[in-house]
């Protein structure tokens, strides 16, 4: 019964702090912050690797043959991308056991993190596929290709480099929304802030660390995604000429 | 328990969870929207200083999770001194990190206006500000609003995470009944559902329906 409530403790005595910055306390806890960034590296890549497969799924079922069911998928990517990431996460955490299967907040955690960012990476790759010209479709087919042989050699290849910017952002974006992981107690780095800090009392260390790692991290991450972006336009363009 | 008596029961509570978290969408799309004009012009500004410190304001609000800053406004500006209301506490984080993407928009927004027309404002010598003002600005609308209604629509679903805060918004509702009753299908259920309407048949429509306004509006000054 106390699933969820694991990470509220403590926070009433936000008031009886003082405000200086304390390096000793702060290089205390770093090491165990650093341990921290590593599980939320992890459920972000992991996350992502389930995303990625998931987006394929979706963009699949939105090309069928059937007119219902590529509508019935639509409107359930539609569903899930307008809705609460942390909602979902509750729904997913605390629905299963009602029905009596109980699934590790890891679990619920990357399930939830596939299904949300796999809606998205959908979206992606089918903004890749329809960037490759119609003429090269047509081409394949007046050449009498298969379908599986025109998709391998000659779309994906051209598709590939337009989805990598959107994917890129995805994973930044998936890591940045890894903290609310922490709701439903899965150990990552806001999790052991909010952990340290109700400990020891202190608030103001644990967060301001975790907005530097997210910084460091992420940052860079997102300005390597410019430049491969950029760099793939350019690709995009020569191909043209 | 039937679903109908658990909307009978906690229906009402859950609606007024929904007023406040369409209160927190409104406030914080204001906000957002000030901040993101504000730092857009400020990105694309010659004077080095001026860039320089919306680039740090938009590095530092899109590096980092909004959880995290919004755990910062709420629980460490205290330290500061500085004690903000749960629900401003929401509001100001919410609207500072979309105002952060939203300046994005904008200057991105600015910079695709042709050419020509900062040319021709240059030729009829505007001031640079008259320039903005009455050329360029009325033009970007149709190129940011569908950026900036996705942009929206993100609000909408960060909204859920002041109830983290202690904001007694739809999500927060949701997860006290959920904690009284163990019906967590019913009541996250029904909290997804709320949030799905208000994006698809109330957001979404009248964020498009600006798209067409805005459109409309440049090809008639066209013509």
């Amino acid at each position: 019964m106390v699933r969820g409530s694991c990470c509220k403790k403590g926070w009433e005595g936000k008031n009886i702090m003082n405000a200086e910055w304390k390096w000793d306390f702060a290089l205390q806890i770093l090491p165990q912050m650093l341990w921290a960034t590593l599980n939320t590296i992890m459920a972000a890549g992991i996350g992502y690797a389930i995303a990625a497969v998931v987006g394929l799924l979706f963009l699949l079922g939105q090309r069928t043959p059937y007119k219902i069911v590529n509508a019935i998928v639509r409107e359930i990517i539609e569903f899930i991308r307008s809705t609460p990431l942390l909602i979902q996460l509750f729904f997913v955490y605390f629905v299963g056991p009602q029905f009596g299967i109980t699934l590790s907040a890891w679990v619920c955690a990357m399930i939830t993190i596939g299904l949300h960012f796999g809606t998205y990476l959908s979206e992606v790759y089918r903004g890749a596929l329809e960037g490759v010209p119609k003429t090269q479709w047509e081409a394949c087919r007046a050449l009498n290709f298969t379908a599986f042989y025109t998709y391998r050699r000659i779309v994906l290849p051209q598709a590939f480099p337009i989805a990598i910017p959107g994917m890129g952002n995805y994973l930044v974006g998936i890591f940045k929304d890894t903290p609310l992981l922490s709701t439903i107690g899965v150990a990552e780095l806001f999790h052991a802030a909010t952990a340290v800090g109700g400990y020891h009392y202190r608030y103001l260390e644990p967060y301001t660390i975790v907005g530097i790692i997210f910084l460091i991290l992420s940052v860079p991450a997102a300005m390597g995604i410019r430049k491969l972006e950029s760099s793939v336009n350019k690709s995009q363009g020569k191909v043209k000429n | 328990m039937s679903y109908f008596s658990f909307l009978a029961e906690h229906g009402s509570t859950l609606l007024l969870g929904t007023v406040t978290t369409l209160k927190v969408l409104i406030c914080a799309t204001i906000l957002y929207v000030i901040i993101s004009v504000i730092f857009g012009l400020m990105r694309i500004s010659n004077n080095s200083v001026i860039q320089g410190v919306a680039t740090v304001y938009i590095e530092f609000f899109r590096g980092t999770s909004l959880l995290v800053q919004l755990f910062w406004f709420y629980y460490v500006l205290p330290f500061f001194g500085v004690s903000l209301e749960a629900f401003t506490a929401g509001v100001v984080a919410i609207g500072m990190n979309f105002g952060a993407y939203g300046a994005e928009i904008v200057r991105g927004g600015i910079l695709a206006v042709p050419k020509g027309q900062w040319e021709g404002a240059h030729a009829l010598n505007f001031s640079p500000f008259k320039r903005m003002k009455n050329i360029i600005i009325p033009q970007i609308f149709p190129i940011i609003l569908p950026p900036a209604a996705n942009l929206t629509v993100e609000l909408l679903k960060a909204t859920a995470l002041v109830a983290l805060v202690t904001v007694v918004d739809l999500t927060f509702e949701a997860k006290q009944i959920n904690a009284i009753t163990w019906l967590s299908a019913q009541c996250f259920g029904t909290a997804l559902l709320i949030y799905y309407i208000i994006s698809r048949f109330f957001l979404v429509p009248f964020l498009r329906w600006l798209e067409v306004l805005a459109a409309r509006k440049v090809g008639r000054e066209k013509i």
